[in-house]
């Protein structure tokens, strides 16, 4: 029996050699397919098809297989984000508390659906599923940074002082 | 590490805190830090070095009336201050040894008076991040007791007797899951802790991993010890940074302290615990689905038999409790299960952590007696509906449960009384809606949650939700017909019966509660072509969230 010899790094890019590090204190076995992949995310940012298939190469996991996990889950994303991203909470509170109407409104705004990015590249329209702030509901992230009792008012307000950026 | 060095470090960390003459408590939760809890402590410290006064700034979790934040709490007077930011330092630190800050002071002592504490006993009172203040309000004492006084089986029983039932929703005995894994045969047992809390609107999980991580790797490696695992795994939402962060840092100082690792406190039990993160989908909160996930696969659930307790984990006997039974454990073990059986109702015993939100005064956390009336949380504890509304439906359950109209109010909170009335207990959540919430907007809201979390697997929680979806915008467009609400309830029958797991079995229940309490407000959807509460956008007839429907 041959021993398996993981695939090399894709390029020289210093962040696979931290993909490389999840894998490696995995022991490189199929069930950190997952952990990996978060890995290339925190990294990367998104996951191209060299990244799935260098992780599914890396972890003998069939690409179908890895393929299928990447697009299971609604935290990994395909796509690069934008510069900066807009993250409208749509939980139960923040729905009762309109965040239907936030999202309308940033969408009429950016002229983007929600998960898109817009043209210029520079702002992303996420919708999650409850961020866990229901206390300050309705809630928006900007950039990551959780604003509770957001108004349509303060939410345009970021997106322009990004947009002239 | 022996009970004695723990009675030790307990010691020298109270000598320590009694060489301040006060204490202020920084209230860091999610809520209080996204409105400068982190400026407003900067500003505490240089306040106190500025005025040469002895104090010691702690950074706490989750003080509970999220609402009020950000929240200080000055001891050893139990001061609470409301809605604090960093200019408000001075005058603090300035108040100290003399008169509160009248202007800040917050008085909820009917929010609190109905309380009580167990799962959040340290909140707002350790710094989570530091072993030694959870060692010094008695933690980790039960895990050693057990070790070097108790016997596996004896452990068991004390949860047994506690009465304790799944805090996850389903209100399954903890004793029994228990003892099932406990008897399961094999060398190897894993010990697994539900952290994947996916139900919007419900954030007590997040905020004991958060506030209190040492409590619930405390109870894992009890469970772990009464079961015969080694190895343990905590499965956290990828949403949750900070619980991620601190269950991290706690494992680490564990290990440090030997309360984690191999021969803990010099007997034959090894534990260890890894943290394995969720990557967003709803189905993951489901056991099955979740333990796939864990293995790195697409988390579908898998038909029940053979159950987890069996085979679980890669094959192997599993434990599976969520993140507040596991915190419920410690305090079981060290007062005894006739104390815990001592609270709550007759069938559900304890205490239960709520998350209350939505259209109320007083929005945070909270912990009740099990059996206290839902008047009682929402009225006295929430502080009612604020802006002169008025009450209409308290959504327990999340996208499992239903929504319990204002008639119903006097009902005491128990996992049976609630099934009764077509809600389930759920993980906590608790959402308050008044009169400009529409019902129908609202079961419209959890099936869209539910048809796009469905994993898949089976058709009719897939298609099912994608048609009740489909009904539901039609009744919210104001296009809808009697005879849509008659295949509603067919069709909710269809999916509650066939679906392979609780995903889909569930998903019905907001129609069904909604159909049953308020089934006036459908009908004046389709015959008047109105909404009452003046939501659904009749004449616009766009979807408010529009999604793609994969059937």
């Amino acid at each position: 029996m041959s021993t398996f010899i993981p695939p090399p790094l894709p390029s020289d890019d210093k962040r696979w050699k931290i993909v490389n590090g999840t894998m490696r204190k995995n022991g490189f076995a199929r069930n950190a397919l997952i952990e990996t992949l978060h890995t290339v995310q925190s990294s990367f940012g998104y996951l191209d098809d060299d990244a799935i298939t260098f992780v599914a190469r890396s972890l003998r996991v069939p690409l179908s297989q890895a393929y299928g996990v990447v697009t299971f889950y609604h935290y990994f994303s395909l796509k690069p984000p934008g510069k900066h991203t807009l993250t409208v909470c749509a939980g139960t509170a923040c729905y009762i508390k309109g965040a239907d109407k936030l999202i309308a409104a940033a969408e009429k705004r950016l002229g983007i659906g929600q998960g898109q990015t817009t043209s210029d590249g520079k702002i992303s329209l996420m919708v999650a599923r409850c961020v866990g702030a229901c206390s300050r509901a309705p809630v928006a992230l900007s950039d990551g940074e959780v604003a509770g009792e957001m108004t349509g008012d303060l939410m345009l307000e970021q997106l322009e002082r990004w947009a002239v950026e | 590490m022996t009970i004695e060095e723990l009675e030790q470090i307990a010691k020298s960390v109270s000598q320590e805190n009694a060489k301040y003459d006060f204490e202020v408590n920084v209230c860091m939760d999610l809520a209080c830090a996204s409105q400068g809890a982190e400026k407003l402590r900067d500003a505490l410290v240089k306040s106190a070095e500025a005025a040469g006064k002895s104090v010691l700034i702690r950074r706490t979790g989750c003080m509970g009336p999220c609402s009020s934040g950000p929240l200080v709490r000055v001891d050893p007077d139990d001061v609470l201050y409301k809605r604090v930011n960093a200019g408000n330092a001075e005058a603090i630190v300035g108040s100290l040894g003399g008169e509160p800050v009248p202007e800040l002071q917050c008085d909820l002592s009917e929010h609190f008076e109905k309380q009580v504490r167990v799962v959040l006993e340290n909140a707002g009172h350790i710094d989570p991040e530091k072993i030694d203040d959870y060692i010094s309000r008695d933690g980790y004492k039960a895990l050693l007791t057990a070790l070097t006084e108790m016997t596996p089986n004896g452990v068991i029983h004390r949860i047994t007797e506690s009465g304790l039932r799944g805090r996850g929703g389903g209100g399954y005995p903890t004793g029994l899951k228990w003892g099932t894994v406990a008897k399961a045969g094999g060398d190897m047992k894993y010990v697994v802790c539900n952290g994947d809390e996916g139900d919007p609107g419900a954030f007590m999980d997040r905020s004991v991993m958060e506030g209190d991580p040492h409590r619930v790797i405390e109870g894992m490696a009890l469970a772990a010890y009464a079961v015969g695992a080694s190895k343990g795994f905590v499965y956290v939402r990828a949403e949750y940074p900070v619980a991620v962060a601190r269950l991290t840092t706690g494992i680490r100082e564990a290990r440090r302290r030997g309360l984690l690792g191999n021969a803990i406190c010099g007997t034959t039990f090894n534990f260890d615990i890894e943290i394995r993160l969720g990557a967003g989908a709803f189905v993951c909160g489901e056991e099955t689905a979740l333990l796939a996930s864990i293995e790195g696969k697409r988390g579908t659930p898998k038909p029940r038999p053979p159950y987890p307790a069996v085979s679980g984990l890669f094959g192997k006997p599993t434990l599976i409790n969520n993140v507040e039974t596991y915190a419920n454990i410690a305090p079981i073990v060290r007062n005894g299960g006739k104390w815990f059986a001592s609270m709550g109702s007759d069938r559900s015993k304890g205490t239960k952590v709520f998350a209350l939100t939505g259209k109320i005064t007083h929005t945070g956390l909270v912990e009740v007696p099990m059996g206290i009336k839902l008047r009682e949380i929402i009225e006295v504890i929430g502080g009612g509906v604020p802006g002169g509304h008025t009450f209409k439906a308290v959504q327990t359950g999340g996208p499992s449960g239903g929504c319990i109209p204002a008639e119903m109010l006097d009902l005491g909170v128990s996992y049976d009384a609630l099934m009764k009335v077509g809600s389930i207990m759920g993980s906590g959540g608790m959402i308050v809606m008044d009169d400009t919430s529409c019902m129908v907007n609202v079961a419209r809201f959890f099936v869209e949650f539910c048809m796009s979390e469905s994993c898949g697997k089976c058709i009719p929680c897939r298609a099912g939700t994608a048609q009740m979806h489909t009904l539901l915008t039609r009744i919210c467009l104001g296009k809808g017909t009697m005879e849509d609400l008659d295949l509603l309830v067919d069709l909710c029958g269809t999916i509650k019966e066939t679906s392979l797991c609780g995903l889909g079995m569930t998903a019905p229940n907001p129609v069904l509660s909604t159909l049953k309490y308020f089934k006036n407000e459908y009908i004046e959807h389709i015959v008047n072509k109105r909404c009452p509460a003046g939501v659904c956008n009749i004449e616009a007839a766009v979807p408010a969230v529009p999604v793609e429907v994969l059937a």
